[in-house]
């Protein structure tokens, strides 16, 4: 028991902006004990969102001088205030990750305000000018490797149907679904992906009933976009289906049914923050990138991807890679026919446009409400 | 027989074992004390044996539980957080339990109360800043009350029992509000999380002077000694409770029960949409699907163990807040899951129910008539 480390608080809150740079640009290494927190909103080894950022904590531990502590199911109210408070006052964090979306604003951002000394980095929201400096928002561009999932999906599929269990229509998950079937259309011009959202990011029996469902109809590959994607996964590859993972490597969960998936790539840029930050590098407010900036990444193919579609997909992976690759280029009508990127139009990963995403592309039977 | 003790400060100078008269007017009371406190106390130890299977230290467990609930006065303040919607929504059940009605639908009232806070501050955006928070608390009181007084009246009217309406009816709001949150009364500002647009800073009731507390511990304690008096000492509180010990010998009297139902229920539902309405003025500052994170399922817990007692109602909260509260910190410190401090809540409540057989049975506590 060390009761020593409450009597600390004072003492770090005083020397916060020497432990770890900050906007202010602080000039120190990492401290001897640099403590980092971590919040997940669900289980840590849920296979899917929050694994992958637990993975990326794991990846801090490993690096001398650094302390992680972390806390799970953590609820998108003042509880996660309190969290943070108490991993600040009681624990000596000094960097800290609340991973989940809804941790952002208000949550987030007022923690920001109260110890402007202490660094804020939240995945998936999107910081403002208005925002304080000290508070940071980096997430990854995870529809370039869903697009690498269609192309694997498009020449694996004998039905030509696939599937996409879905949380909610909003922009992050439609552009997936449209990234995966503007994949799969590149290997099976006929292609086309049904999609069920099943209205919350946890809904573990609509998401098996989603997947029975779909795989009645006739699809054969499936992926998702879901907080947990092992139910779709295990039910999935039951029912004699392929799938594509997401999030996580859910390989491990149906070995023979596994193609491939869009994986987060935490375990490369937390420690990547972690040096930036001890190097004296500010690290910006507003943090993006895709398969080229190493935040995300495609899982390993499994054995049933022929060489047909590791070649097409790998060329593509590699065009992405280089930055010379895109996805959403024009002409592009959605499902109801209207033309939504024009001929000649091309938008980049990073077009504030598909930050906004509200349609679905031709190909894909469902509809956004 | 008479009793010459006047009262408790006599009662304190004569010894209580001596004195028969001094245990028959306050055993009941000790009892109340007494019989909770022992099953809190076996259950901490049972709680104790469970860590101690998986190799930590119970005396460490013990440490950090005081530590991160009561500890400090950061620890004092994370748990009163935690407490101050469980009063509220503990109300919600322990008030229709003075009729013997078992309601366990608080989470839909906050809901709604939430829904309707927010929608009167949104089309008051002009009024001043207190008239704006009197509404919302009126309208959130009004709309939870109307939510649960619906499952009272199904009871009355229908014959539908109030436990199973009033659970169904938390769907029902949840889906009322995901369908308002995700479609008409949607911040089209808010892509990735559907929510309405925000209440305004000025608004926002804020918290207790000096403290990180927002007065929704305030307004518990008001509703739970508010309570209290209705029901222990007023005419309307002791026909409640008649009611609840015999319906038909009430009906027989005179009582009109289905009144009293009807009553009781609505102010059960206003306590939770008062709930409903705190988080979103003091925390959220907006309706989304933050707001369901459980408190009114918590709630039931509180009031079970208080033995619904309105009074009871406020320790047992603060209870059960310090230990999510502290929870953080076993998960920190210790490495247990999450799902460990749901184990100790479950014993608990395994615990004070049993403690239930004893009461009236402790020889020593009855004296002698």
């Amino acid at each position: 028991m060390d009761i020593g480390r409450i009597s600390r608080r004072h003492l770090l809150q005083g020397s916060a902006a020497l432990t770890l740079g900050t906007a202010f640009g602080a000039r120190s290494a990492v401290a001897a004990e640099t403590t980092i927190g971590f919040i997940y909103v669900g289980s840590r080894d849920d296979y899917g969102y929050n694994q992958a950022h637990a993975q990326g904590a794991a990846a801090l531990k490993k690096l001398p001088g650094l302390k992680v502590v972390e806390e799970e199911k953590v609820a998108e109210t003042d509880a996660v205030e309190k969290t943070m408070e108490s991993m600040i006052n009681l624990d000596g964090a000094t960097l800290l990750f609340p991973t989940s979306f809804g941790y952002y604003n208000p949550h987030m951002i007022k923690m920001a305000n109260k110890f402007p000394k202490l660094r804020f980095e939240h995945c998936g929201g999107l910081w403002s000018d208005k925002d304080p400096k000290n508070a940071g928002s980096y997430f990854g561009y995870i529809d370039e490797a869903q697009y690498i999932s269609g192309i694997v999906a498009g020449y694996s599929t004998k039905t030509g149907k696939l599937g996409f269990v879905a949380a909610k229509p909003i922009p992050q998950v439609l552009r997936n679904i449209n990234a995966f079937t503007l994949g799969a259309k590149l290997a099976n011009p006929k292609a086309t992906t049904q999609v069920i959202f099943t209205g919350d990011w946890s809904m573990p029996v609509k998401e098996a009933e989603a997947t029975n469902s779909l795989i009645d109809q006739g699809v054969d590959v499936l992926t998702c976009h879901v907080d947990g994607p092992k139910t779709m996964v295990e039910n999935a590859a039951r029912r004699g289906a392929m799938v594509c993972g997401y999030h996580v490597n859910q390989s491990p969960l149906a070995p023979k049914a596994y193609l491939t998936g869009a994986e987060w790539n935490w375990e490369a840029l937390y420690p990547k923050f972690v040096k930036m930050i001890a190097a004296g590098e500010a690290i910006p407010n507003f943090y993006r990138g895709g398969l080229k900036e190493e935040i995300v990444k495609c899982s390993p193919y499994g054995e049933v991807v022929s060489a047909e579609a590791r070649k097409h997909a790998d060329d593509i992976k590699a065009k992405l890679t280089s930055g010379d690759y895109v996805i959403f280029k024009g002409p592009i009508t959605d499902n109801k026919g209207k033309t939504v990127i024009a001929a000649g139009t091309e938008r980049g990963q990073k077009d504030p446009e598909l930050e906004k995403m509200d349609y679905l592309v031709e190909g894909v039977i469902g509809a956004t409400s | 027989m008479t009793s010459d003790v006047a009262d408790p400060a006599d009662a304190a100078a004569i010894s209580p074992a001596a004195d028969p008269g001094f245990l028959q007017r306050y055993g009941g009371t000790i009892e109340y004390i007494l019989i909770p406190g022992a099953a809190l106390v076996g259950a901490l130890g049972v709680f104790g044996i469970f860590v101690a299977l998986f190799g930590k230290s119970p005396l460490d467990l013990y440490f950090y539980m005081y530590q991160g609930a009561f500890g400090t006065w950061f620890s004092w303040q994370n748990t009163l957080t935690r407490a101050a919607p469980l009063i509220l929504t503990a109300l919600c059940t322990a008030l229709p339990a003075q009729l013997g009605m078992v309601i366990i639908g608080g989470e839909g009232a906050l809901l709604i109360g939430a829904l309707a806070a927010t929608s009167v501050a949104l089309v008051m955006q002009s009024a001043p800043p207190l008239v704006v928070q009197l509404a919302m608390v009126a309208a959130g009181m009004i709309g939870g009350g109307l939510w649960i007084m619906l499952a009272g009246g199904l009871r009355q009217y229908r014959g539908v029992n109030e436990t199973i309406s009033s659970l169904l009816l938390v769907y029902i709001a949840l889906a009322i509000l995901n369908h308002l949150v995700e479609g008409m009364m949607r911040d089209p500002a808010s892509l990735n999380k559907p929510s309405t647009r925000e209440i305004g800073a000025a608004n926002m009731i804020g918290t207790i002077p000096g403290t990180d507390v927002h007065w929704g511990l305030v307004f518990g304690v008001v509703a739970a000694v508010a309570s209290y008096i209705l029901i222990y000492h007023t005419v309307f509180g002791f026909a409640a409770r008649v009611a609840g010990g015999n319906i038909r010998a009430a009906k027989i009297v005179g009582l009109s029960v289905g009144k009293l139902i009807l009553t009781i229920c609505f102010l059960a539902g206003a306590s939770a949409g008062l709930a409903g309405m705190v988080e979103v003025a003091a925390v959220q500052g907006r309706t989304n699907a933050n707001l369901a994170a459980g408190y009114g399922f918590t709630g039931i817990l509180v009031a079970f163990l208080a033995r619904q007692n309105p009074l009871a109602v406020i320790p047992v909260a603060i209870l059960l807040g310090g230990i999510s509260a502290s929870g953080g910190l076993l998960q920190r410190r210790l490495g247990l899951p999450d799902a460990s401090v749901q184990v100790l809540q479950g014993i608990i409540f395994v615990f004070v129910l049993a403690s239930d057989a004893l009461y009236g049975r402790i020889g020593f506590l009855k004296g002698k008539s």
